[in-house]
């Protein structure tokens, strides 16, 4: 299929991203479900969708040691697909039988999924009429996961999108307040808390919070910071609530984290040395952390298949603070301006490829023979297997990674398959 | 629309790739929007297969949608067909293409390629992944075999048999191929063609070849088996080899089609094995049976006629099957089961109280919330169910696996027994157990990073839930009662709990005395 070279200005230099158009080889959005319902402790996620939709949140989500998790799959059978009227008497039935067994749950997300999508099943209105009927019980909202809309970790986008109308308002005299914008493992998002309280940022909220009664309030004196470089949508609907963005590079790594951090800090007029004298001992923890790691990793090369959209920040931690090789770096979307401050830190003569073509970029990475290649579970071992080392990405989603003392176990995930081929002699 | 927690299946294009995965020679094009790609790790992350499934996705997107979609699947057809060079290829749509109806068959016809392309039509609203997997196999068998080109066979040759039903990600058909195939090589009897594990285009047009075909999965194989029947007089087998009777009678029945003899060794140690004294302890357990039809039924008769269990329950998530799985429960006198629904699955473990579960890798979960040792026996499958060691489920040898696999959890809680028994001595260390620690609830247990293929993250099984299930509020066991109830082997203990508490209230009683408990005992033991 067809690969068109573009030059995409960045705003600061120039740079070669590659457009690619084929198979692509990644999940829907339906699959970021897996981490959200795990993050917002009082949600269930209702994917309105085929038994396809639920083969893969289950085949996604794996083991399955939940008797009743909170999530499931409202199956579309044959006789639902005679009329949109009766479809949606069916829908009502499910919700109402669902949130009658399981009074626990306090927000309840209506997902749409490609059938639901190509048969025009309305959730948003689905959502606006459920919640009348569950008022003051149970809020009810609706958004995409579809593949057609979405590609994996932009499930959380939209998800996280189609909270924003509901978040209160902050008061105009309100103090200036920090949003904290992106799933974070609830340990990183404690260490987090800490390092911004010593920094002497005050009033700082996550997003999503961890249950449904504590949303963020968002106001004209809101600042946010992406903590994921997949947040599109979710940026927008913030702004147009008057948040403004606090342009940053994403807090992987040591580098990652302080620049990150630091984007905060001189937003809210916080003293350069003060913030440098809270975050100089975590930066040697992380330092010390990463050397251990960086010794067996310089100079190999990595590849990284599109997968999160974290591939820009990876790659950047890989190249600078790793001193690894970038073989190829390619995401599914390329957002330039929250990776603006990602780009200026990669070596210009790098390629990016967005999009993809799974054939075309197998040959790449056959033809490359990187040391390490980050892919999706259905490529690591037909590439294992013809001698290649690999790394799951969908670990990296699944792993705490951000923030300085997280910095190593990340390198750790990127050393362990080596160090494992080190060991093996069979 | 069906509320679906879990599923036993999935969509019937994932039974066409199982298929298509299992076969050599076959290129699937798959219409299909982006993300129905996870499928590929099924295969190459459970089965560890090492290479990706013989499948190209067409992967549109809304804005495909807008444009042509069907001119992306002709252009991914042509580009997959000039790629892999296969000998046939398949083609059909997934749940979302197939509203969008692009039709892919009409589309293929008009690429002319130079191999045969099979369409497939997989109503993926209706239908699920074990039909999909016989509907495929069926089309790919019509459209390819082809009757005996040239001459004969020679008269003296040995009888030749096809081995019919296995598939990628099936429970254990790996191995009970080269059981089987060992098991008619005894017999005098050939193998002509193994299908679809391993087979290639050619192979399937050479299927009539053989005098006759055996049906190893009826789920996969029966609807083929049944045309091949129609189309080329091929008999085929009735009897699913699982168990020492099954391989038995199937021996017998194979000699008759083919026409030699049934005298075949049985290397089998499980006749002997149950016969032994240290198996009196496996008289009348309890145990629950779900599956796929075709090994829920050996199960059960394995279960009880070879093994001395009681089946208190039976069930397949196998629609296609519901009528042999009623026969068969009338026959156990239990109510028989046929849902995909797991919870309805989880009510009916913990209702009839089994002190052992066989089932698929969902049961194992349930089993283990429950505290109850369990045995895998059927798909859908899990990374632990494709073992390094050799280990069929069919044949004699395949007896013996399942003796093994089944009898070895339940021979783990006696050892339980006998670490508690011996708790109060001074002598005593508490030592780790392998069933894991204190009980939990069934409830979520935190953070769960693994995925489907890792390691899986174990909930602690909760040995002793089964033991001291809640009493219902309006009776109180007296503190005499209560004391003498701990003197009981605690797996009875939850067992004569029950039953005294049943008792009493069947009799009006609401204080519990030691008088009660022996009375209810008596009572049940009639």
């Amino acid at each position: 299929m067809s690969i068109e070279d573009a030059v995409a200005d960045t705003g600061c230099q120039d740079r070669q991203i590659r457009h690619e158009r084929g198979q692509r080889a990644v999940f829907c959005g339906l699959t970021s479900i897996v981490w959200l319902h795990r993050k917002i402790q009082d949600a269930f996620f209702l994917v309105v969708g085929s038994r396809t939709c639920a083969h893969l949140i289950q085949s996604a989500a794996g083991v399955m040691i939940f008797a009743e998790p909170r999530f499931g799959t409202a199956i579309i059978e044959e006789r639902d697909l005679a009329g949109l009227a009766d479809l949606n008497e069916e829908l009502d039935r499910v919700v109402n039988r669902l949130l009658e067994r399981r009074p626990d749950i306090k927000m309840l997300f209506l997902v749409a999924s490609c059938p639901s999508e190509v048969i025009k099943l309305d959730l948003d209105r689905a959502a606006q009429r459920l919640s009348a009927d569950f008022a003051g019980r149970v809020g009810i909202f609706s958004y995409s996961g579809s593949g057609l809309d979405t590609t994996f970790t932009q499930g959380e986008d939209t998800c996280l999108a189609a909270l924003v109308p509901v978040l209160p308002e902050a008061k105009r005299e309100a103090a200036r307040s920090l949003m904290v914008v992106g799933t974070l493992a609830d340990v990183v998002e404690d260490q987090f808390a800490r390092l911004f309280r010593e920094i002497g940022l005050e009033n700082v909220h996550f997003f999503p919070p961890r249950d449904s009664q504590h949303l963020p309030p968002v106001g004209e004196n809101t600042h946010f910071l992406l903590a994921q470089p997949f947040l599109t949508e979710t940026a927008r609907t913030l702004q147009r609530r008057g948040a403004r963005h606090i342009p940053a590079p994403f807090p992987l790594g040591e580098e990652g984290t302080t620049g990150w951090l630091r984007a905060a800090a001189r937003t809210f007029g916080i003293p350069d040395e003060r913030f440098e004298a809270v975050v100089a001992a975590p930066r040697d923890r992380a330092r010390r952390a990463l050397s251990a790691h960086k010794a067996k990793l310089e100079g190999k090369s990595i590849f990284f298949f599109p997968d999160s959209q974290l591939e820009v920040p990876l790659a950047r931690f890989a190249s600078r603070e790793l001193d690894m090789k970038l073989a190829e770096v390619g995401t599914p979307y390329l957002h330039r301006q929250h990776l603006a401050a990602e780009l200026d830190l990669l070596h210009k003569d790098l390629i990016i490829y967005e999009g993809q073509d799974v054939e075309n970029q197998l040959d790449r990475c056959r033809e490359a023979r990187p040391d390490l290649t980050v892919c999706g579970l259905g490529l690591a071992n037909p590439l294992e297997a013809e001698g290649l080392a690999t790394k799951w990405s969908i670990e990296l989603l699944f792993t705490p990674i951000q923030g300085y003392d997280q910095a190593g176990d990340l390198a750790e995930l990127f050393a362990r398959p080596l160090n494992r081929r080190a060991r093996l002699e069979v | 629309m069906q509320l679906t927690v879990w599923t036993y299946e999935g969509p019937p294009h994932i039974g066409a790739m199982r298929v298509a995965t299992a076969m050599t020679g076959v290129h699937y094009v798959l219409h299909a929007p982006q993300g129905d790609t996870y499928a590929d790790l099924l295969f190459t992350m459970i089965e560890r297969r090492d290479k990706r499934p013989p499948v190209t996705y067409t992967t549109f997107q809304a804005r495909d949608l807008g444009t042509d979609t069907a001119e992306l699947f002709q252009s991914a057809l042509a580009d997959a067909y000039e790629r892999f060079k296969p000998q046939a290829m398949l083609v059909g749509s997934s749940c979302t293409a197939e509203l969008i109806q692009d039709d892919p068959g009409g589309l293929a016809d008009a690429l002319h390629l130079p191999v045969p392309v099979i369409p497939l039509e997989l109503p993926a609203y209706q239908k699920k992944e074990n039909w999909g997997a016989a509907e495929t196999f069926y089309r790919i068998v019509r459209t390819l075999a082809s009757p005996r080109q040239g001459q004969e066979r020679p008269k003296n040759e040995r009888p030749l048999a096809n081995l019919l039903g296995p598939t990628a990600l099936g429970f254990r058909h790996r191995d009970d191929i080269i059981e089987i195939t060992r098991l008619l090589e005894s017999m005098g009897i050939g193998v002509n063609v193994v299908a679809p594990l391993g087979a290639s285009p050619a192979d399937i047009q050479r299927i009539p070849d053989a005098d006759f075909n055996v049906v190893l999965y009826p789920e996969h194989a029966l609807s083929a088996a049944q045309w091949l029947e129609r189309a080329f007089k091929q008999p085929y087998t009735k009897t699913v080899p699982i168990g020492v009777n099954a391989t038995r009678a199937f021996i017998a029945e194979v000699a008759q089609i083919a026409g030699v003899s049934a005298d075949v060794p049985e290397r089998t140690r499980l006749p002997w094995y149950s016969r032994s004294v240290d198996s009196t302890y496996l008289t009348g357990k309890r145990v629950f049976i779900f599956g796929d039809a075709t090994h829920a039924l050996a199960a059960a008769r394995v279960a009880s006629k070879e093994l001395g269990f009681q089946v208190v329950g039976l069930g397949t998530y196998s629609r296609e099957f519901a009528r042999e799985i009623r026969a068969a429960a009338a026959e156990y006198g239990v109510e028989p089961l046929i849902t995909d629904d797991y919870l309805e699955v989880e009510a009916a473990v913990r209702d009839s109280n089994p002190e052992l579960v066989l089932g698929t890798q969902m049961e194992r979960h349930i089993a283990k919330r429950l505290g109850i040792p369990c045995a895998v026996i059927s798909a859908p499958v899990h990374v632990q169910d494709f073992p390094a060691r050799y280990s069929p489920q069919m044949g004699f040898e395949g007896a013996n696996v399942l003796f093994d696999t089944w009898v070895h959890p339940l021979m783990m809680g006696l050892e339980e027994h006998l670490l508690r028994m011996f708790r109060e001595d001074f002598e005593f260390q508490e030592a780790p157990s392998h069933l894991g620690a204190a009980p939990q609830a069934a409830k979520e247990a935190p953070a769960p990073r693994e995925l489907a293929v890792a390691a899986p993250a174990e909930v602690a099984p909760a040995h002793q839930a089964a033991e001291t299930p809640a009493t219902p509020s309006a009776l109180v066991w007296l503190a005499d009662a209560e004391a003498e109830l701990r003197k009981i082997p605690f797996f009875v203990r939850g067992k004569a709990k029950r039953n005294t508490e049943r008792y009493a209230a069947e009799k009006g009683i609401s204080n519990i005395t030691v008088e009660t408990l022996y009375d209810a005992k008596a009572h049940f033991s009639r």
